[in-house]
């Protein structure tokens, strides 16, 4: 007797999984815990007292839900700039489409210090702005910094992710649902409420994603004066160089973040994602045309492209024209250029595989072991870059000299700490694919390894490269642990900016910084547009 | 397309490989230096002593605080043979945790006693000072008075800059509340924000603020209005020195220690033997107008001389409570 879909799905869950991915995720997280254990090692030398006094420090859990509040004001605002954003650069005509497909991820890369200047010089008290207002009789901008002004500038920054995973997963959808909206009602309105429910998996995951980055900014978050909950962490490690006190405000920021991951996997729920019908290959959907709305799509993509890209570039522009540029400067950033290539390419391509069988695991048997394993790889991105550089330190210098300091930890470094991008990525595109159509190619022979490598894989090159991108950007500017545990004198563009900047040697500091996002920008484009759906 | 990739990663995979072994046990001997102090300002000094002495010199440049907790947590397998600091507070937090080894009296008594560690374990290479810059057009130096302290009069309403965020700021802070007490401070800080100080994110703008006549004086270090000066003549800021042995003449010093887990100890001491060199020391202080520490070494013509200063009487180890200064500026709500 031919048995449900529903029966079929549940026997599969059933399954235990391939021992083979079991002890790979298992391995994978292990390596994501580190940063826990030295938290754990580290914070319990302060006691019990020790630890219920930072926890009951007014001043601390003051900051604790003024940065939850900034979470939820920019996870929400920059879900609705990309989900809109992500479905007109994959599913409509818009002109200049491929442009703005790059343009629009592109603010990722931008150090949110840069950033943080570039908008203080335009709109703080002294500004740009204000100087071009002042003949109108402008005194003063609305105030850009404290909350509202970290608001704007993480939001634009960090927007790219749930557009990057919302775009990965509206490319893997079943076109056959949005032509039957289509037939059944042909206003573009009805492809969209079809479109919408399918998306919630990719926008929880992004969003979580931007509500992590936010708990652990500490660069915008100082320069525009917001006291945020890293600043309690930095100052304890600026002054005495307190790692105890540290370590368990650390803690606190992990068990705020893993309440959000869990509350994330539950907002998925039991509802199926994957397509019904039979068709194991992909077709394309057909693109919606925008008619008039054409213009004021391009509009809003160029506004947001204005504050997002434009600013930053424009400060950097002035940067290069205030200092005296000469050819030395241009030829002295070849090797840290060729430095942040390799380190973030390598990076990437580890922290993507090592992505594999964990989201594997939460997708297709989730189970106890899934979710540890998967909250124990978030713990990465929700903690500031000094403490789990600090924790590889720890651990790489005492137990493994050998690669301490090495590319090999640079490489673990940012695994650790972008596996939760990688994880993202992947996830929203792994659910889009259906169990049937790999239970399929297992009746026909394949082993179950062989299926996920054979069937799955190519199917959710989608989730890939959206994994991909988030790792590389990410990797190409991150600069504290760059700064600890890359091998002595490794510099890349990220480091060779903050150093210029320090120095307020602003010339150098452009050529890095311009340096920084064209390097991006090239691996990006060729990600992301040489990726399209197969005809 | 995925081959030429996969292709290009092997590549790299096997250029990291090769590269990552540890270095060839060579019979030349080497030091590794944490830095706080930038490549740009001090990057071509390592490049003159490994030339000079052929020995093979690795830095490592960071943030002064955490290249210091990382020198504590990577505990005795620490690579570092000296820690090279921005600031006095980071050497005095380092040498509590009783990481330095004691220099020998020989090597750094070129060094006035003030500007280094009371029980030897680290010594000031360059000093700079903390000043009012002013705008000459818009105030005349004799109406400052003669402490710091006393900016809190009336008639200085509207007048004046500082940046609280800036680390110098932060470290004369700790300084006055050591010498005139938590609750001074606090009070001058009040008295302060109630005229209307205005705040920079730091002090390269406090000193452009001030020859452009937003300001007319501001708190800083020397060598912003002269490192300025020389990129734009027209500048107008001027340094003034408060004296007087008030916390407002506070000098800081970048400084280094020798660490004790260190393998490397004799060449590590003529390192430091070479920074405190007449010749280096000119260097520092023709460069970027700090004050060198070495006596005997006259600073830049363009600053008035070290010995005329008369800083704070002040253990500068003691800098290290940067907790106390940040917590007071966050309440104020300055940070």
């Amino acid at each position: 007797m031919k048995r449900s879909s529903d029966e079929r799905e549940a026997a599969l869950k059933k399954r235990r999984p391939p021992r083979l991915l079991s002890a790979m995720g298992a391995l994978v997280g292990a390596g994501m815990l580190i940063p826990v254990a030295y938290l754990i090692i580290r914070g319990s030398q302060a006691g019990v007292s020790g630890v219920a006094e930072v926890v009951a420090d007014a001043r601390t859990m003051r900051l604790l839900g003024r940065t939850i509040l900034l979470a939820v004001a920019v996870t929400t605002a920059s879900v609705i700039i990309a989900a809109p954003l992500a479905w007109l650069t994959v599913r409509t005509d818009l002109p200049w489409r491929g442009f703005w497909t790059v343009a629009t991820a592109l603010p990722l890369v931008i150090p949110s210090y840069v950033a943080g200047f570039a908008f203080i010089a335009f709109f703080g008290p002294r500004g740009q702005v204000q100087q071009w207002l002042e003949p109108l009789g402008v005194e003063r901008l609305p105030e850009i910094y404290g909350f509202w002004g970290a608001w704007l500038v993480l939001t634009l920054f960090t927007y790219p992710y749930v557009l990057l995973t919302v775009r990965a997963a509206i490319r893997g959808l079943d076109p056959s649902l949005e032509e039957a909206a289509a037939t059944l009602d042909g206003r573009r309105i009805a492809q969209l409420r079809v479109l919408v429910p399918h998306l919630k998996p990719a926008i929880a995951s992004g969003g979580l994603l931007v509500a992590l980055y936010t708990f652990h900014d500490f660069g915008a978050v100082s320069l525009l004066r917001f006291d945020a909950f890293t600043n309690a962490i930095f100052v304890q490690y600026r002054s005495s160089l307190n790692r105890t006190n540290a370590a368990i405000l650390s803690l606190i920021l992990i068990a705020v973040t893993t309440s959000l991951v869990v509350l994330e996997g539950m907002s998925r729920g039991k509802a199926k994602y994957h397509r019904l019908s039979s068709t194991g290959g992909r077709r394309a959907a057909v693109s919606v045309r925008l008619g008039i709305w054409r213009w004021p799509a391009v509009g809003a993509c160029m506004v947001l492209g204005i504050f997002s890209l434009m600013i930053p570039f424009a400060a950097i522009g002035y940067w290069l024209y205030r200092a005296a540029i000469s050819s030395d400067l241009i030829s002295i950033a070849a090797l840290p250029a060729w430095r942040s290539i390799e380190a973030s390419a390598l990076g990437t391509a580890f922290c993507v595989l090592a992505a594999i069988p964990v989201a594997m695991l939460v997708a297709r048997y989730p189970g106890p072991l899934a979710k540890v394993i998967e909250a124990g790889a978030f713990v990465g991105h929700a903690l500031p870059g000094v403490t789990v550089a600090l924790s590889l330190v720890f651990f790489g210098a005492r137990y493994v000299p050998i690669f301490y300091q090495t590319r090999w930890m640079l490489v673990f470094a940012y695994t650790v700490l972008f596996m939760p991008l990688a994880i993202g990525g992947l996830r929203a595109s792994l659910i889009q694919v259906s169990p049937q159509v790999e239970e399929a190619a297992q009746m026909l022979g394949s082993s179950r390894m062989g299926v996920l490598r054979r069937v799955t894989l190519p199917m959710i090159r989608p989730g890939i490269t959206a994994a991909g991108s988030l790792v590389f950007l990410s990797a190409m500017k991150e600069l504290p642990a760059t700064l600890m545990v890359a091998p002595i004198g490794y510099s890349t563009l990220a480091t060779r900016v903050w150093s210029a900047t320090n120095e307020v040697l602003y010339g150098p500091a452009a050529i890095y910084a311009a340096g920084l996002v064209m390097m991006a920008s090239v691996p990006l484009g060729i990600l992301l547009l040489r990726d399209r759906p197969i005809h | 397309m995925r081959r030429v990739v996969a292709a290009g990663l092997l590549a790299l995979m096997a250029l990291g490989a090769c590269s990552s072994q540890p270095p060839q046990e060579a019979e030349e001997e080497s030091i590794v230096v944490y830095s706080g102090r930038s490549e740009e300002l001090v990057g071509d000094i390592f490049d003159e002593f490994e030339k000079t002495t052929g020995i093979d010199t690795k830095v490592k440049y960071g943030g002064t605080s955490e290249l210091a907790a990382q020198i504590l947590e990577e505990g005795e397998n620490s690579p570092a043979d000296l820690f090279f600091s921005q600031d006095a507070g980071s050497l005095g937090a380092v040498q509590d945790e009783d990481a330095f080894v004691e220099l020998p009296e020989e090597l750094i008594s070129v060094v006035p006693e003030r500007f280094r560690s009371k029980t030897g374990r680290w010594v000031g290479v360059t000093g700079r000072s903390r000043v009012v810059v002013y705008n000459p057009d818009e105030v005349r130096p004799e109406e400052f008075p003669a402490s710091i302290m006393d900016f809190t009069d009336e008639k200085w309403r509207d007048r004046l800059g500082w940046s609280p965020a800036n680390a110098s700021f932060q470290s004369f802070i700790t300084a006055m509340r050591q010498i005139e007490g938590e609750d001074e401070t606090r009070q001058w800080l009040e008295d302060m924000i109630d005229l209307d100080i205005e705040s920079y994110p730091n002090n390269v703008t406090i000193v452009e603020a001030v020859s452009a006549g937003e300001i007319e004086a501001g708190l800083v270090n020397h060598y912003y209005a002269l490192e300025l000066g020389r990129e734009n003549p027209d500048l107008k800021s001027v340094n003034h020195f408060i004296g007087g042995g008030d916390v407002g003449a506070l000098v800081n010093v970048a400084g280094i220690g020798i660490l004790k887990t260190s393998t490397n100890q004799e060449p590590a001491r003529r390192f430091i033997e070479f920074l405190l060199s007449k010749q280096i020391q000119e260097q520092f202080t023709s460069r970027t107008f700090e004050y060198p520490l070495t006596e005997g070494v006259a600073a830049n013509e363009k600053l008035t001389q070290l010995d005329q200063l008369d800083p704070p009487n002040i253990d500068l180890s003691n800098l290290d409570d940067l907790q106390g200064t940040l917590e007071l500026l966050e309440d104020l709500e300055l940070l």
